[in-house]
């Protein structure tokens, strides 16, 4: 085994709930205040997933207040408590950057059954 | 390189580096070398087919195999050290600072812009004008070029030390040091690791 896996093997979290693009994912984001934690949750759709190993992240777009706001989250960072699927979302695309210029009933995503 | 993550989440860029075991083949003395050093082999997995007869009554003395690579270290440290001794990767603790010195990547006949950063000129609209140094000195005076001015030339492959890396953890079992942001050279190589 690589001297990088092995590393690498050491940071990364075993227990990551399966999510794919697509999916409208709840991400648990721990805030530290000073000594104060707390936890903020960021609930989106997944647009895109990139990177392998310890460096995957995912993209999660909203819309809030009118406004598209998207975040890149660590999926092995510390600052992510855990991420929470919602609903299976059915694309066939890897990447949903067309829903940037969607909005409203056009943005909406089919569900998988 | 890989990543880690520290206590905020924040992602970190991290070097993972096989440090020793490195065995004390000699010990350079004062009265006989004229200098306090500790010689240093590492100890690597493939051990050196077919050590030379000189090698081999070098390390002799140590008792220990023909190492490939041999580099003399200054000693300040406590406590006496013995020929045959070993050095692991213990000596380091997370967030210590440590210097690492490397050869760093050959990057052949490197033209002035990308060897010295100059600016070059205008790719297009006739520009004429596109990597070259420019004036390297006038006519009539200097009428020469002066010394050291800076050209195109061979670039890398020098031995570059990067100071005060972070130590950001140690893995005893492997011998592996991890430390943030980059270090010269290329994977696989050799480096030398100095505490800062």
């Amino acid at each position: 085994m690589s001297l990088i896996q092995l590393v690498e093997d050491k940071h990364m979290k075993k227990d990551v709930e399966p999510f794919g693009v697509g999916d409208t994912v709840k991400v648990h984001v721990i805030i530290k205040e000073g000594d104060k934690e707390r936890i903020q949750v960021y609930q989106g759709d997944v647009i895109a997933k990139r990177g392998t190993g310890l460096s995957t992240t995912f993209t999660v777009r909203k819309i809030s207040f009118g406004i598209g706001v998207e975040r890149i989250f660590p999926v092995h960072s510390k600052a992510i408590k855990k991420v929470e699927v919602l609903r299976k979302g059915k694309v066939r695309r890897s990447k949903l950057y067309y829903l940037r210029r969607l909005k409203g009933k056009a943005a909406r995503l089919r569900e998988e059954k | 390189m890989t990543q880690g993550f520290d206590d905020k989440g924040n992602s970190i860029p991290l070097t993972v580096i096989k440090a020793g075991p490195c065995t004390v083949i000699q010990k350079k003395a004062k009265d006989k070398d004229g200098y306090e050093a500790l010689q240093l082999g590492l100890v690597e997995e493939k051990a050196v087919k077919k050590p030379k007869k000189a090698a081999q009554g070098h390390f002799k003395k140590s008792e220990s195999p023909v190492t490939k690579v041999l580099r003399e270290f200054h000693y300040g440290g406590q406590g006496e050290v013995k020929e045959g001794d070993q050095f692991f990767v213990d000596i380091f603790k997370a967030g210590e600072k440590v210097h690492v010195t490397g050869t760093s990547k050959g990057k052949g006949f490197a033209g002035v812009v990308k060897r010295h950063h100059f600016r070059g000129g205008g790719a297009s609209h006739g520009s004429m004008f596109h990597r070259a140094p420019g004036s390297i000195g006038a006519s009539s005076y200097p009428s020469r070029v002066v010394r050291g001015l800076r050209m195109g030339g061979h670039m890398g492959y020098d031995r570059v030390t990067v100071r005060n890396l972070t130590v950001f953890e140690t893995d005893k079992e492997n011998n592996l040091l991890v430390v943030k942001g980059a270090i010269p050279g290329p994977n696989g190589g050799y480096v030398l690791i100095h505490k800062a």
